[in-house]
């Protein structure tokens, strides 16, 4: 957060001892990495763009830990994070992504010819399919510590790129500060509205600065493929349908991201990217691909087997509820999507959900019939 | 640095180095792209005319949004107080929060003493309207603690069922709850408790630490209703003062928990006198004599309260600038509340209500928060008499109204004495 006197040199005033926060309640990955000489040597650098330690530790200092899920507590204000403070981010990446080092490359793979299978989940059970990730616009600081006017420009390049779409891709921006009661009132029908965050989490971390400044969503008029600006991310991009046709939900994905890094690139612009983080987003979990892709699936008897966490970890999968991160399931429907984002590439983790949930759906019908699945359990992956 | 250098050196063949720019603030910068050539140029960052990073304020209804103009912005944008505090942190709590169902919110805060000078250009208009008409550049601020001056001020616990006085305290020297760092945070607690330790008689008291209480400490604490929460309301966290909760963070009160001190919630220091019943005379007394004697024992350690003949006390929130205090009672005012011409008396006695949870809340029953509507401009005396002269006023018509007689308006009381 871009705040106070730990932004700036101030703090110099003071040692390092006395300007140490204090982590002894906390249980995030920043806790456990940060110690008092790291803090020391970190503490008086700054990004080009004037991000410091403080303003990267700030989310996970205010918030000690969460019920469900061991956070990152830390975030990224621009490219040169990642870089400036590597003592502290590569072993946070390295303990959030199963081991990730710090000589580890990342592939991309967005060619999604490569995915096999994936348009037949049983839609008996399968009730729908999700594909999303993040793209940052090289140049720009990220939502943590960008500035009005950065904001507003990543907003008025991104429509201006999301224009230009066309096809099954020609859609409409919703800029959240202008739209209509009517046009709100069909974006929340329509599941696509975000709302200003809540999460404390996000806030102690500075993204909701200035809410709804320059902050929108764009859908294409099918309402398939989703673009959130300005939001956790510069742009978070989400192709989804109702059903079990991951193959076409992930074709879009991929042919919609493709096509708009290229309209980018027509006007100067290029997402953040590199060989070892692969995509470069504000939070290091979604780092590599950024991706989450996952299916809302009934599982009401495999949910309740005492093995299904451990099947869903040996197929390198995580279940939510159905409203996302954050949320308990309801009616046996589970959110299913890849555990993973960095180390393995967008075709390899669509596969692994394709796969997994197939295996999933087929566990569920022996189940139903009263069969055991004790033959039907897979290897870890 | 030179160590992290050299493993970026061994692991990307393909890598551009960008030279180091100065020493020890910037550090070294790299790109890659898909293509494997070098980008150059360390990004810093982009710099946007004033225009256009204007806030959109159409929306909002707070004091810093009706003065804050293109103008005015543009003019300070790029100032910064010697501590580092900009004009985007000050206003930041007003553009992320528009209005406020109950009142006009002022919409601005100060990082730091600096901040009301370096940004008068703001600071002024928004102090003058909240503060009905109190202009910095020409008047001065009155300062009496006191308390043999009171007049009356104990009221029938009939009517008031419990009176208190509250204010609050900045270290000069060191930066506001907006900007501290943890280490100034740190040292504001421990120049307070310090000076605290010091009280004696019946104003010989202890202090909790939020990050150190025990269970039954806490317990304790909440049944006394003296705890406070990690600020909930996005009016204090968009200003940042909620950071690193609960470090630095405590209450002290005296054995008696009449005298209550807390330290670093919205401001240094916020110091409470209560008690139940309605001798508010009393509760007074304790409030200076405590205040004074906190002066007194941090002035023996060479520190000092930031005040100015100008402001006055110097608070975080322009609104509590002056005396930053508000006295209050909470009474009960079964017919008088009914009345259609309940909010014009108070209006006309200055004195302003709220429920019985404090600010944004409504009553209950009809029991109401009465206190004193001014900070600045009048002295705590001048407030404390106004709050007593009104209460009895208020009383006294729900008398008459239990009696079945009429009441009157009463003249609206001059505003600066």
């Amino acid at each position: 957060m871009p705040f106070g006197n730990t932004h700036n040199q101030l703090k110099m005033n003071y040692t390092a001892e006395q300007e140490f926060p204090d982590l002894s309640q906390h249980n995030n990955h920043m806790a456990k990495v940060l110690t008092l000489e790291m803090y020391a040597n970190l503490r008086d650098k700054q990004t080009p763009s004037g991000f410091t330690v403080d303003d990267v530790i700030q989310t996970g200092v205010d918030n000690p830990g969460h019920p469900f899920i061991m956070t990152v507590g830390c975030v990224a204000g621009d490219e040169e994070t990642y870089e400036v403070f590597k003592d502290l981010l590569d072993p946070v990446i390295e303990d959030r992504h199963g081991g990730y080092k710090p000589t580890d490359k990342h592939k991309t793979d967005l060619n999604p010819d490569n995915l096999q299978g994936g348009d037949d989940l049983d839609p008996n059970y399968v009730l729908s399919s999700r594909v999303r990730t993040g793209r940052s616009i090289r140049g720009f600081c990220l939502p943590p510590h960008c500035s009005r006017g950065e904001r507003r420009a990543i907003e008025g390049l991104s429509v201006e790129a999301l224009g230009a779409l066309d096809g099954d891709l020609k859609g409409k921006y919703y800029a959240l500060k202008d739209m209509t009661e009517e046009e709100q009132q069909q974006l929340i029908d329509d599941h696509f509205l975000f709302d200003k965050p809540v999460s404390p989490l996000l806030l102690a971390s500075g993204m909701a600065r200035d809410w709804p400044d320059a902050r929108g969503i764009w859908h294409n008029d099918n309402k398939t493929f989703l673009v959130w600006v300005n939001e956790e991310d510069h742009l978070r991009v989400i192709s989804m349908q109702k059903g079990g046709n991951m193959k076409e939900v992930f074709n879009r994905f991929c042919t919609g991201l493709t096509k708009i890094e290229e309209l980018f690139k027509e006007k100067g612009h290029e997402f953040m990217w590199n060989e070892h983080l692969g995509y470069v987003l504000t939070c290091p979990s979604n780092l590599g691909t950024g991706m989450r892709g996952g299916v809302h699936v009934k599982l009401p008897n495999l949910s309740k087997h005492e093995k299904f966490g451990e099947i869903l970890k040996r197929l390198r999968l995580q279940k939510r509820g159905t409203g996302g991160v954050d949320t308990a399931a309801v009616g046996g429907v589970f959110d299913i999507s890849n555990a993973d984002r960095l180390g393995f590439s967008e075709v390899e983790l669509v596969q692994m959900v394709v796969d997994g949930v197939k295996l999933l759906v087929e566990m569920e019908k022996h189940l139903e019939a009263g069969q055991s699945i004790d033959d039907l359990m897979p290897e870890q992956k | 640095m030179a160590s992290s250098f050299a493993r970026v050196l061994s692991s990307k063949r393909k890598v551009g180095i960008l030279s180091l720019v100065g020493a020890g603030s910037l550090t070294v910068g790299f790109f890659l792209n898909r293509e494997q050539h070098v980008k150059a140029g360390a990004h810093v960052r982009r710099i946007y005319p004033p225009s256009a990073e204007y806030p959109d304020l159409r929306k909002h209804n707070n004091c810093m949004a009706s003065h804050l103009t293109p103008a005015v912005y543009a003019k300070l944008s790029d100032k910064t107080t010697p501590n580092g505090y900009t004009l985007d942190e000050a206003i930041q709590t007003g553009v992320d929060n528009p209005g406020h169902p109950f009142i006009k919110t002022v919409g601005m805060v100060a990082g730091d003493e600096e901040s009301y000078e370096v940004f008068a250009d703001i600071f002024n208009p928004v102090i003058k309207e909240r503060h009905n008409g109190y202009d910095p550049c020409t008047m001065k601020h009155p300062t009496d603690l006191d308390a043999s001056k009171i007049r009356g001020g104990q009221f029938h616990e009939k009517y008031v069922l419990s009176s208190r006085v509250r204010t609050g305290r900045s270290i000069r020297g060191l930066s506001l709850p907006p900007a501290c760092t943890r280490a100034e945070r740190r040292e504001v607690e421990r120049v307070v408790i310090d000076a605290l330790a010091g009280l004696k008689g019946d104003l010989a008291g202890k202090y909790f630490s939020l990050t150190l209480m025990t269970e039954q400490e806490q317990q304790q604490l909440i049944d006394d209703h003296f705890l406070f929460d990690k600020p909930v309301s996005p009016l204090l966290t968009c200003a940042g003062m909620a950071r690193d909760w609960p470090d630095a963070r405590g209450i002290w009160h005296n054995n008696e928990k009449t005298f209550l001190v807390w330290v670093n919630e919205e401001d240094h220091t916020r110091v409470i006198s209560m008690e139940k019943g309605g001798n508010m005379k009393r509760v007074f007394e304790r409030f200076c004599k405590g205040l004074l004697e906190v002066e007194r024992l941090i002035q023996e350690k060479g520190w000092e309260f930031m005040w100015n003949e100008r402001l006055g006390y110097i608070l975080t929130c322009p609104s509590n600038l002056g005396t930053g205090l508000r006295a209050g009672v909470h009474v009960t005012l079964p017919r008088l509340s009914k009345d259609p011409r309940f909010p014009k008396i108070l209006d006309n006695l200055r004195l302003q209500k709220r429920g019985t949870g404090g600010v944004d809340t409504a009553a209950v029953g009809n029991t109401f928060d009465i206190s004193n509507l001014d900070r600045l401009g009048q002295s705590e005396v001048q407030l404390v008499q106004t709050v007593i002269d009104g209460v009895n006023y208020l009383i006294e018509c729900e008398k008459k109204l239990e009696r079945g007689q009429d009441i009157k308006i009463p003249a609206p009381i001059s505003q600066f004495k």
